[in-house]
């Protein structure tokens, strides 16, 4: 008898072990999905569906260094657009990037995790949270 | 047994062969009209067909470019402007699939006009193209009078373009590729967005290429 009853409480330990971090994947599973399809629609078309870019003209989104360098200033990229010259992959770019003013922070928390968790980045989730309060202080 | 079992494989690979499309023909867009005329004493039915119009521009690197320089070639239309922030990017990272196909061959061109010839001057219009990586003189970026683009969009390539403030960048425009043979004839109409599509432009380039009136 006691056998099993340490038994089950050893299981149920284990099932809530288990159960607390997969709730952490799906929120990440969820953001990396619902990411895919706002990136789609608001980004492939310029940064391509592998996130090439195109030659010297747009910037590709495969540069790992230069987001997590710039990680605090992507949500104010996404949201404010962006106007002037920078470096990715060694590589000057100058343009303007539209502003998707229209997307709820939420979105663009979703579009960051999916960006900086495909194309060979692996940055984990960029949560609504961070993007809050990023956008606060963009400049 | 064993020597059924091979006819039948046989018979199997023969249906998977595609028969290729050398005698395909591409279809003739725009009107036609049939005429009657003579020809040595005879009477003969002919019909012209709806031809791109005579227009003269001016290329990125600032030369005089027009239909002269198209006369005898087959080549590929396009129209976007270089601060499109919709469809153009998709358009010319499919058409540098063409370019990439036909850059060394000398009768086969691509033009991209530009709908907003304020902004893309013939040094902005080179910046662009050395940006998207493209050299030589296989596909010009053209730069021409704003109302007579629009125009021969429109009315010659079929394709609409036209300034509107509430789009985003300020102009619209639909994303065809046409493809336009020797004889100044639209042969073809291709979703520049839709990279499926321009593999099949590409396919018809080689098809125009070979075809029985290539030579004509």
């Amino acid at each position: 008898m006691k056998i099993i009853v340490i038994f089950s409480i050893g299981a149920l330990l284990a099932a809530l072990i288990i159960s607390c971090e997969s709730s952490d994947t799906l929120e990440f599973d969820r953001y990396y999905s619902e990411g895919s399809v706002i990136y789609q629609t608001h980004c492939q078309n310029c940064h391509g569906g592998h996130g090439e870019g195109l030659n010297g003209l747009i910037p590709p989104l495969s540069d790992s260094v230069f987001l997590a360098k710039n990680s605090d200033q992507l949500p104010c990229t996404i949201y404010f657009g962006l106007k002037g010259k920078i470096t990715v992959g060694k590589r000057d770019f100058e343009g303007q990037m539209p502003a998707a003013s229209g997307l709820a922070n939420i979105e663009i928390a979703q579009a960051l995790t999916y960006i900086t968790n495909s194309f060979g980045n692996k940055m984990g989730i960029f949560n609504v949270e961070m993007v809050n309060g990023d956008l606060v202080k963009c400049r | 047994m064993n020597k059924l079992a091979y006819v039948f494989l046989g018979a199997i690979c023969l249906c998977a062969c595609k028969f290729n499309s050398s005698n395909k023909t591409l279809p003739i867009y725009g009107n036609r009209e049939a005429v009657t005329k003579m020809v040595n004493g005879q009477v003969v039915n002919d019909t012209i067909y709806a031809t791109i119009p005579p227009f003269k521009f001016v290329n990125q690197f600032g030369d005089s470019t027009g239909s002269q320089n198209l006369a005898g070639k087959i080549y590929v239309a396009d129209f976007f402007f270089t601060s499109c922030p919709s469809i153009c990017p998709i358009m010319q990272r499919n058409m540098l699939a063409v370019y990439n196909a036909f850059k060394d061959t000398a009768d086969v061109k691509i033009v991209s006009f530009t709908i907003d010839p304020k902004y893309d001057t013939p040094p902005v219009l080179k910046n662009y193209a050395e940006k998207l990586g493209v050299t030589g003189n296989s596909w010009w970026f053209l730069q021409g009078n704003r109302d007579t683009v629009y125009r021969i969009a429109e009315k010659n390539y079929l394709v609409a373009a036209s300034k509107d403030s509430t789009a985003a960048g300020g102009y619209v425009h639909q994303g065809w590729f046409v493809l336009v043979d020797k004889q100044k004839r639209v042969r073809g109409s291709y979703d520049g967005t839709d990279p499926k599509q321009v593999a099949q432009l590409i396919d018809d380039i080689k098809t125009l290429k070979t075809g029985p009136a290539a030579g004509k």
